[in-house]
């Protein structure tokens, strides 16, 4: 950075003027720069041949590349794969022990209703959210409006209501055997009125709790229609629903598509997975389908179970191990 | 250094201090002269500070490295003290604090930074105390400099380079071992056993305190230092440094003239012993400047000579530049900058102790649910969700009790009544259900407030405030 380097005086321009009197200096590059620009040079042609990057097939394979020295021809994928064995070998103790035990056992299992939990968030995220909602919190409130428009509502998850049981077995043989919801169609059954007062009746239960119901002369006639038609073969005569059969309970809280009386008029008239304008109710076989294996299921059970509506086993759970269908390896 | 001619057009019209290049890109090698006296042997002492860098890491405290910064495994310990990523906040009031002091320090008496503690100053220090040994004094250097090599010069560069390297390695290694078990350290090395990062940090270190405490030196304060840049800035008339006593010494010149003591001279007789000392090549003379580190050593020098031709002391003294014109010099505590970094060193260490002593052997964070913010149940209630993180800052592992402040009337923690296990030192996760009455919701968000305890000495406790959501209540 002495007189030698930027001095004006001396050192030839390349003879062009721009703008009057702009010219450009001939300097020489610095002698480190020039050093670094050969080397890159250099380094581009040792790359192409260290890495697999030559696109010509030599013996019917592709050029592999020779590899760095010592270091074998490495690659990003297989890089990856060691990884993935790395972590594989990390899972193994847990998935090995998971393979023999009931869903009930390992939400028992401190740990492993832990080490469950956050595989079965991405589990549950790749196979269940596109209906359910992330974390479980149903069709409308994950605000899918086009599932609504089809019909398709899937439940709440995380409360406690269940159609089929909310215990952790209920829910794994959901999982595993999938369900198929059904409700009769009541429109040539039932007159309009008929519908409008049960609907009246239904809501009623809900809203005020079943005896005050019974006892409100205001739904006495919806009273009638739901004790004489074919409502409690369902829906049971105290109105809270067969989990063997799935159908719901009306005196609660929670509605498994439409609380408003048009909503609930909709679902007696058309029924459920009834043809025309019925509500669509769906949950698939995920053993039939073959996505998910036997352990997959079992950490969506408990992970499912824990979203805070789960209902505990009257009776301490029983660890036994059950025999599994011959599961694929597990890739959480 | 003359012959660097001022041109138009040419760089050097740019800058003023172009004389020193010479110097500043190591054309010229400085070889500074030992002499003893009070700021050489301050400059020992405070530079055997160092001493702790090199050996505080070995210290032990029940067992453990007394002072560890483990970045692996994300803690810092100091005795008996943990620091987890949470505190980390106090790591910036400490270097608040420590900015600070250093601009205080400089306001008031300059760079007694770079003269007597900086690294640079010391390992150059050490560095160039080994060469006289080795090589002789500054005149002998030279001249072995300039000589052409032989199997003597070979012989005396190559123990000269050795000693300097083992310095480097040994403080790459002192570096290292305040961020892992020094003894695991030790072992590690000693049987080639180091990791990837463990060697790079070695060698990196190795090779910089070999380089820029044998090769750089003064360079490193001229051209790489960001502190000798911006300290003109925190010094004022009124902040004290070595300055050569203008009124004092000139007109200067020789003590004798032709067998004669010149007379109605100054008393600077022009001696360069000042010139010769000063580590970075500075002619003090000319007034304050860049390159001085105000290390004091032409003090010493220049006292000695004082003391010999029999005038008082003091002629380049430690004097602040109001002194020096004849003004007014205003008292330590009449300087308001002075206050002003007191109270921001005071802020940051109140901080700092107040973070320390609120350190606590439990910290809780709760993490309520966002989606769904609530879920409303079959009986009509409400219920949320929340994660709990519990951090456990003791040593053992212990169970921790959960109740709830505030919140819903009627509520419910549900899964709360099992003590939950937390391992010490890491943090432990899981989850808490509120489950309360509809009716009794008087708005969206209710506040309410988390506690753990440790069920065995309920005054480990820590709290956490939150909220309870529910749905619009009344259009609230
Ligand atoms: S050491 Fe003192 S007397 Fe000698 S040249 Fe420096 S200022 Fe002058
Ligand atoms: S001029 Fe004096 S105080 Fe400044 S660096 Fe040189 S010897 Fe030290």
């Amino acid at each position: 950075m002495s007189d030698n380097h930027n001095s004006a005086g001396g050192v030839p321009t390349t003879g062009h003027l721009w703008d009057d009197d702009l010219a450009d200096f001939v300097n020489q590059p610095p002698k480190w720069w020039m050093l670094g620009l050969t080397a890159s040079a250099i380094w581009v042609v040792v790359y192409w041949l260290m890495y697999p990057a030559v696109p010509v097939a030599i013996n019917g394979t592709f050029f592999k590349g020779v590899g760095l020295p010592g270091s074998g021809q490495w690659t990003a994928i297989k890089e990856l794969a060691v990884d993935q064995a790395e972590l594989d070998a990390v899972r193994k103790p847990y998935e090995d022990k998971l393979k023999a035990m009931t869903p009930a056992a390992i939400l028992a299992d401190k740990e492993l209703s832990e080490y469950v939990a956050r595989s079965g968030k991405v589990l549950f995220s790749d196979n269940c959210a596109g209906c359910h909602g992330q974390n479980g919190v149903g069709t409308s409130q994950a605000g899918k409006f086009a599932m609504r428009e089809q019909g398709l509502m899937a439940p709440i998850l995380n409360d406690d209501d269940w159609l089929y049981g909310g215990k952790i077995d209920d829910i794994h043989t959901t999982i595993s055997g999938g369900r198929q919801g059904m409700m009769t169609p009541h429109k040539d059954t039932l007159s309009a009125k008929q519908i409008d007062d049960v609907a009246k009746y239904v809501k009623a239960m809900s809203v005020e709790g079943k005896s005050a119901a019974d006892a409100d002369a205001a739904v006495a006639d919806g009273k009638k229609v739901f004790a004489e038609s074919d409502c409690t073969g369902c829906h049971g005569a105290d109105a809270k629903g067969m989990a063997a059969m799935g159908s719901a309970n009306l005196t609660d809280k929670v509605w498994r598509f439409d609380g408003s009386i048009e909503g609930i008029k909709q679902s007696i008239t058309y029924g459920v997975n009834a043809g025309d304008n019925a509500r669509v109710a769906v949950m698939p076989n995920f053993t039939a389908a073959g996505k998910l294996s036997a352990v997959e299921m079992k950490k969506l059970a408990v992970y499912v179970y824990k979203f805070g509506g789960g209902q505990k086993e009257e009776a301490a759970p029983v660890a036994a191990p059950v025999v599994d269908a011959p599961a694929a390896p597990a890739v959480p | 250094m003359s012959e660097l001619k001022k041109e138009v057009g040419s760089v050097t019209s740019i800058y003023s201090e172009h004389v020193e290049w010479a110097t500043n890109l190591g054309d010229k090698t400085v070889h500074a002269k030992r002499m003893p006296g009070r700021f050489r042997t301050l400059k020992y002492i405070t530079e055997s500070f160092w001493l702790i860098f090199f050996f505080g890491a070995y210290l032990r405290w029940n067992g453990k490295q007394a002072l560890l910064l483990d970045v692996n495994n994300r803690q810092f310990h100091l005795f008996n003290l943990t620091i987890l990523p949470q505190d980390i906040w106090m790591v910036s009031l400490l270097l608040l604090l420590v900015a600070m002091t250093l601009f205080a320090v400089t306001s008031v008496a300059s760079r007694v930074f770079c003269g007597y503690f900086c690294f640079q100053t010391a390992w150059v220090d050490l560095f160039t105390w080994i060469e006289e040994k080795i090589e002789g004094n500054p005149n002998k250097r030279h001249k072995l400099d300039a000589a052409p090599w032989s199997f003597s010069k070979f012989r005396i560069k190559l123990i000269k380079h050795a000693i300097w390297m083992a310095i480097a390695i040994f403080t790459g290694i002192s570096f290292t071992i305040w961020f892992e078990d020094a003894f695991v350290y030790w072992h590690n090395l000693l049987s080639f056993n180091l990791s990837i990062i463990e060697s790079a940090t070695l060698i990196a270190f190795t090779l910089g305190t070999y380089g820029l405490a044998g090769f750089m030196r003064e360079q490193a304060c001229l051209w790489l230092c960001p502190y000798a840049r911006i300290q003109a800035v925190m010094a004022d008339t009124q902040t004290i440094l070595p300055a050569y006593d203008l009124a004092r010494g000139e007109p200067r010149g020789k003590l004798r003239h032709a067998g004669k003591v010149v007379e109605q001279q100054g008393d600077c007789i022009d001696c360069f012993q000042c010139v010769q000392v000063c580590p970075t090549g500075v002619d003090i003379r000319d007034g304050q400047q860049l390159g001085c580190i105000t290390c004091g050593l032409c003090l010493d020098a220049c006292d000695s000579v004082m003391d010999k031709i029999g005038r008082p002391r003091g002629l380049i003294r430690y004097a602040s530049l109001d002194e020096l014109e004849g003004r007014k010099v205003h008292k330590l505590y009449q300087h308001p900058r002075t206050w002003v970094y007191i109270g921001i060193i005071l802020i940051a260490l109140g901080g700092i102790v107040y973070g320390l002593n609120h350190l606590g052997a439990l910290t809780l964070r709760v993490a309520p649910e966002r989606q769904p913010l609530f879920v409303s149940m079959s009986d009509g209630s409400i219920q949320n969700k929340y994660t709990f993180k519990v951090l456990n800052k003791t040593d053992k592992d212990l169970n921790v009790k959960i109740s709830a402040e505030g919140g819903v009337k009627g509520q419910v923690l549900i899964d709360a009544d099992i003590p939950q296990l937390v391992h010490h030192g890491k943090p432990a996760s899981f989850t808490v259900f509120v489950k309360a009455p509809r009716d009794n919701l008087h708005s969206e968000v209710t506040k309410l407030q988390f506690r753990v305890e440790n069920v065995e000495d309920p005054t480990m406790a820590a709290e956490y405030n939150t909220v309870f959501n529910g749905p619009k209540v009344n259009g609230k």
